[in-house]
């Protein structure tokens, strides 16, 4: 008779067969069996959060900067529903996530016990899928398809509930095979008439754009990496949204900035005037389309997905592929070469009138702002931080508010997985846990989590953690002393009745920072920025930097609610603002 | 009425709805029917009437049967929504109209009143297959199948001559012909 293995060492075989190297996890008395079982795995690290949003967030910047799922490891009861944040925050942004948490003993279940929480009915609509392991039998069974579950099609968030009975009891464990075949609930089996029809489409545009998204980025670096080809191929224009950024190089002259609420004038307007739209592994989100009906009315549009159920969902469009960005856009590039290699020379004349226009709206510069010699202005902050960092591989997080939007405008991605930020949810305190597990998957490349003070503050207890293992991130706070994005919408939207928006009673973060046990740099002065930059990013360990800025500052450009691409708000600089009126100010 | 401060979209104007009967083939595991209608109402989805029941012991398949409103696109939405469910086989929507689908309902009804009116009552029912269940002097309980709207109407119809209480099973439904679907 073959070897018995405990519930506990199954889910460790498990992991060890799915190459798992991090865990991001708290014990509690749910999971003990599975934490005394750690000491025997030396290929498995454990990374100690202080609360488990942060265990989930942090495993979500592991999973988003490496490509592989990152593993959480919680408790029963609060340790569930603390995950529940990060979990919803996976499942919107499509990240892989294998949440272990510990059950009560199955007898217990229902009986209201100590810890009990109905963990699977409550993370049900937040994850992909979820098991309640009633029998130790199924586990490894489940643990494995737990990983293909989280890893295929579109990726997400899965989670196995194990009550600590089934982690004591003992059965085989039959040694796993990884599949080549792929389950059936991914979908790539596009045809090469579709193929066909794309091409036709391009090879007849005048006005063209192309419009990524985080699909290109979870589709795999070589994903990027095809659609740098296929866009310097047919020449097209290519603006990216915010989980897109860093698929196509930032600083290309055929990328013209990010698009949606807070896109440059040169991506809004284009996506308005188009007459071929081409949608690669986005998904029209609300930030994206501004008025619905008013969304692109002259375009074809056509949509790259992996996830059928993306298509037709908000926009109806012209002609639907649904599959791996990547195979579907090798797959356009080999048809080209064979068959249309003029493509390109044609394509350039056709579309030469539709730059024309482009280089125009560039010159509105709409992410410019005034600056001052007397103030920190945030745009500058980042500015100089993109400028002071670029010459090595950065990787950046966020949180979620002005400061996250700044950063997308002024911070230039070359490459994909760089760029870690909570868009779908929009989580605030995501950036700061996030780093750590960047910081994990990348122990030597420079870290730095763009922060809000506000933000920060929700999950400022994960600084033990980076301190404790000595990952040095950076947390560079745009210190405006206001929640800045409500500011924003109180300032234009609610007659600047500042409710409940400034932030009160803020902790001197320099002071925070040496509590901690890390550095603390403070900057309020514009001619003395560039050099504690370099300070902070020179410093063997953890900073957290207090840059104080403008507390005015506001977010341009904007899409005021209720209104197309082509009606945006610019900034300061532009003389004809329009103003939110009437029905625009019921909506964001 | 004062414009809402709300942070989105306007709605849009709001397509023709239509009535759909989806089946769905699940997994017979523990949470499948809450998944399944935790997505209904977690998007928004309508749930006019839910049948469900294992039909294969030995591959341990369920099939739900759900009868739901909306416009193309968000009868096209559940579809594939339906779809992504990691328990769920396989997934047929027909639209009510479908002449090559049978739908059926059956209900039980108990009809409280004199022999006279519960004459009446039976011969009301002569056309959906009354099967008389239980029969004593002053009630009875007939069992009809029919269509959901045709019970509808006999529950209004029959309300003046007693019935006292319906019990419905909701709609479910089958293909029509050698036809399986797949």
């Amino acid at each position: 008779m073959s070897k018995l293995y405990t519930g506990a060492e199954i889910v460790f075989k498990c992991l060890e067969d799915q190459e798992v190297e991090y865990i991001f996890g708290y014990p509690g008395g749910a999971v003990l069996p599975i934490y005394d079982e750690l000491k025997n795995h030396s290929s498995i690290k454990h990374i100690l959060v202080r609360h488990e949003q942060g265990a989930g967030h942090a495993a979500e910047g592991y999973a988003r900067s490496s490509g592989k799922p990152g593993i959480v490891l919680v408790t029963s009861g609060p340790g569930a529903t603390n995950v529940v944040t990060a979990l919803t925050d996976a499942y919107m942004d499509s990240i892989p996530l294998v949440c272990i948490s510990g059950q009560v003993p199955t007898h217990l279940i229902g009986t209201d016990a100590f810890q009990e929480c109905d963990t699977t009915g409550i993370t049900r609509p937040c994850t992909k899928h979820n098991w309640l392991v009633k029998d130790i039998k199924d586990l490894s069974k489940v643990m494995h398809e737990a990983f293909k579950v989280a890893t295929t099609g579109r990726p997400g968030p899965v989670l196995i509930d194990i009550p600590k009975d089934i982690q004591f009891a003992k059965t085989n464990y039959t040694k796993f095979k990884k599949e080549k075949k792929l389950n059936g609930k991914t979908h790539n089996k596009f045809s090469q008439n579709e193929i066909d029809q794309l091409i036709d489409l391009i090879s007849k545009a005048k006005k063209p754009v192309v419009y990524t998204g985080g699909g290109v980025i979870n589709s795999g670096p070589q994903a990027s990496e095809t659609l740098k080809e296929f866009v310097r191929l047919i020449g097209f224009p290519i603006t990216s949204t915010l989980q897109g950024l860093g698929a196509f190089p930032g600083d290309d002259n055929q990328f013209i900035g990010m698009l949606g609420m807070h896109g440059t004038y040169e991506a809004n307007n284009a996506m308005h005037d188009c007459d071929l739209l081409i949608n690669i592994g986005a998904r029209f989100d609300d930030r994206i389309t501004g008025k619905i009906d008013e969304f692109s009315p002259k375009s074809k549009k056509v949509h790259i997905d992996i996830d059928p159920s993306s298509i037709n969902k908000i926009i109806k469009v012209d002609l639907a592929i649904v599959g791996d960005v990547n195979e579907v856009i090798k797959s356009a590039i080999k048809k080209i070469n064979k068959k249309q290699n003029g493509l390109k020379n044609s394509n350039k004349q056709r579309i030469s009138k539709w730059w024309e226009q482009i280089s125009k709206w560039r010159t509105k510069d709409s992410l410019g702002f005034v600056n001052s010699d007397k103030e920190i202005k945030p745009q500058y902050a980042v500015k100089r931080l993109y400028e002071l960092t670029k010459n090595q591989d950065t990787f950046i997080t966020t949180e979620v508010g002005q400061h996250q939007m700044w950063a997308a405008q002024h911070y230039k991605f070359n490459k994909p997985n760089r760029w870690m930020t909570s868009g779908g949810l929009g989580t605030m305190g995501y950036g700061l846990p996030a780093a750590v597990g960047v910081q994990i998957a990348h122990p030597d490349k420079l870290v730095i989590d763009i922060a809000g003070e506000a933000s920060v503050l929700m999950t400022i207890q994960e600084m033990s953690t980076a301190v404790q293992y000595n990952l040095p991130i950076k947390i560079f706070i745009l210190n405006n002393q206001y929640m800045g994005m409500v500011r924003q919408w109180q300032e234009l939207l609610h007659e600047k009745n500042y409710s409940e928006s400034y932030s009160e009673a803020l902790p001197d973060f320099v002071k925070l920072a040496e509590a901690y046990g890390c550095k603390g740099i403070k900057a309020d002065n514009p001619n003395e920025l560039d050099e504690k930059i370099k300070e902070m990013i020179d410093f063997k360990g953890p900073v957290i930097f207090d840059c104080h800025v403008d507390p005015n500052e506001n977010c341009f450009p904007m899409i005021p609610s209720g209104k197309p691409h082509n009606q945006m708000i610019l900034g300061p600089n532009d003389k004809e603002e329009v103003k939110i009126t009437g029905k625009g100010k019921s909506l964001v | 009425m004062p414009a809402p401060k709300s942070a989105y979209n306007i709605p849009t104007k709001i397509g023709k709805f239509d009535t759909h009967i989806f089946v769905v083939w699940v997994d017979n595991e523990a949470g499948v029917l809450a998944r399944v209608v935790g997505l209904f109402s977690g998007r928004g989805y309508n749930i006019e009437s839910l049948a469900v029941a294992e039909v294969d012991a030995t591959k341990n398949i369920s099939r739900i049967t759900i009868v739901t409103t909306g416009t193309p696109q968000v009868i096209d939405q559940i579809k594939l929504q339906l779809k992504k469910l990691v328990p769920v086989h396989k997934v047929a929507d027909f639209k009510r109209e479908d002449k090559k689908v049978i739908f059926k309902e059956m209900a039980l009804l108990k009809i409280v009143a004199q022999k006279k009116k519960i004459e009446k009552c039976l011969k009301e029912c002569k056309k959906f297959n009354p099967v008389i269940l239980d029969k004593t002097n002053k009630s009875v309980v007939v069992q009809i199948t029919a269509l959901r709207r045709e019970i509808d109407k006999m529950s209004k119809k029959l309300k003046p001559f007693g019935l006292t209480s319906t019990s419905r099973t909701g709609a479910i439904a089958m293909t029509r012909g050698a036809e399986i679907f797949k």
